[in-house]
């Protein structure tokens, strides 16, 4: 599990283009969207493509990213228990 | 219909430098690359506003000129600032919709990237000005095979004398992948160098 956080940080920063922000700087309870990475609803879809792309995980409802994406720690729960690659 | 028009302040970007009022105010003679050029001289204005690093590269180019003119016009976010924006260019958002393209190429490796995806229009990077200065005006982009100076200087005019709009942003925004070249001028009732089509061909050229 460790392994796919730390995994999920450098995609996350390499994929939203979080230029100033490095792995250090999330901790793995941080809010991603709104006050925490101020992440927004482009890069809500961003990560639904990353989910698909990476972990074969295809979310139909874009909704319930809002529950999956919640932080690191509940996204790295969600694709161990969904993945199929 | 009498009244007189300047170009208040003019900026351009190509060559890997930025001057404004054709003074240089930023040089970057180490690279070559577009992409790099432009977030060092991002970072070089100390310009804080992280969603410049999400832009595709017209909208970086058009953002960083928009920001050197607009910056020193000392914009009050919470009024409502009437200035227009008109660009034109000559190879529209291709830079992006290649991108695009090339990500829905193969059908077994289909992942389209919504952040690429909305930047395969160039109007965007009007939006992204819009946004930074919570402008609410008129804009248009324009697609030309060259600088059209004339067609840029009746369309602004026309804005102005009917009250449209009390400044225009406009000039040309050019970003096909591997050349760059922005000339973006403000028009306005204050200003010194008279809103011609001669003077803006002499300060396009300079």
């Amino acid at each position: 599990m460790e392994v796919l956080k730390q995994e999920l940080k450098e995609n996350i920063i390499e994929q939203l283009n979080l230029e100033d922000i490095t792995v250090e700087d999330i901790a793995d309870n941080d809010v991603l969207f709104g006050d925490g990475l101020g992440l927004d609803s482009i890069d809500a879809l961003e990560l639904i493509v990353m989910l698909d792309k990476n972990y074969g995980i295809k979310l139909t409802d874009p909704k319930e990213g809002r529950a999956i994406f919640g932080s690191i720690e509940v996204m790295a729960k969600y694709i161990t228990e969904h993945r199929t690659k | 219909m009498n009244t007189k028009y300047y170009i208040k302040s003019f900026c351009q970007i190509k060559d890997n430098k930025i001057s404004l009022n054709k003074s240089v105010i930023y040089k970057n003679e180490d690279t070559l690359d577009f992409l790099d050029f432009i977030k060092t001289a991002y970072r070089s204005f100390e310009i804080n506003y992280p969603k410049f690093f999400k832009m595709d590269g017209l909208s970086k180019l058009a953002f960083l000129a928009s920001e050197v003119l607009l910056s020193r016009e000392k914009i009050n976010t919470e009024e409502e600032n009437n200035i227009a924006i008109v660009f034109s260019n000559k190879s529209s958002s291709l830079d992006t919709d290649k991108k695009h393209q090339e990500s829905i190429q193969d059908k077994d490796n289909y992942y389209p990237s919504p952040a690429v995806f909305v930047y395969t229009l160039p109007n965007i990077c009007i939006g992204e000005i819009s946004i930074k200065y919570k402008l609410h005006s008129e804009n248009s982009f324009f697609i030309f095979d060259s600088f059209n100076a004339e067609y840029l200087l009746e369309y602004t005019k026309s804005l102005l004398s009917t009250n449209k709009a009390k400044e225009v942003l406009c000039g040309w925004v050019e970003f096909n992948g591997i050349e760059y070249e922005a000339f973006l001028y403000l028009v306005s009732k204050e200003g010194t160098i008279a809103h011609t089509k001669q003077e803006i061909i002499k300060l396009y050229n300079t």
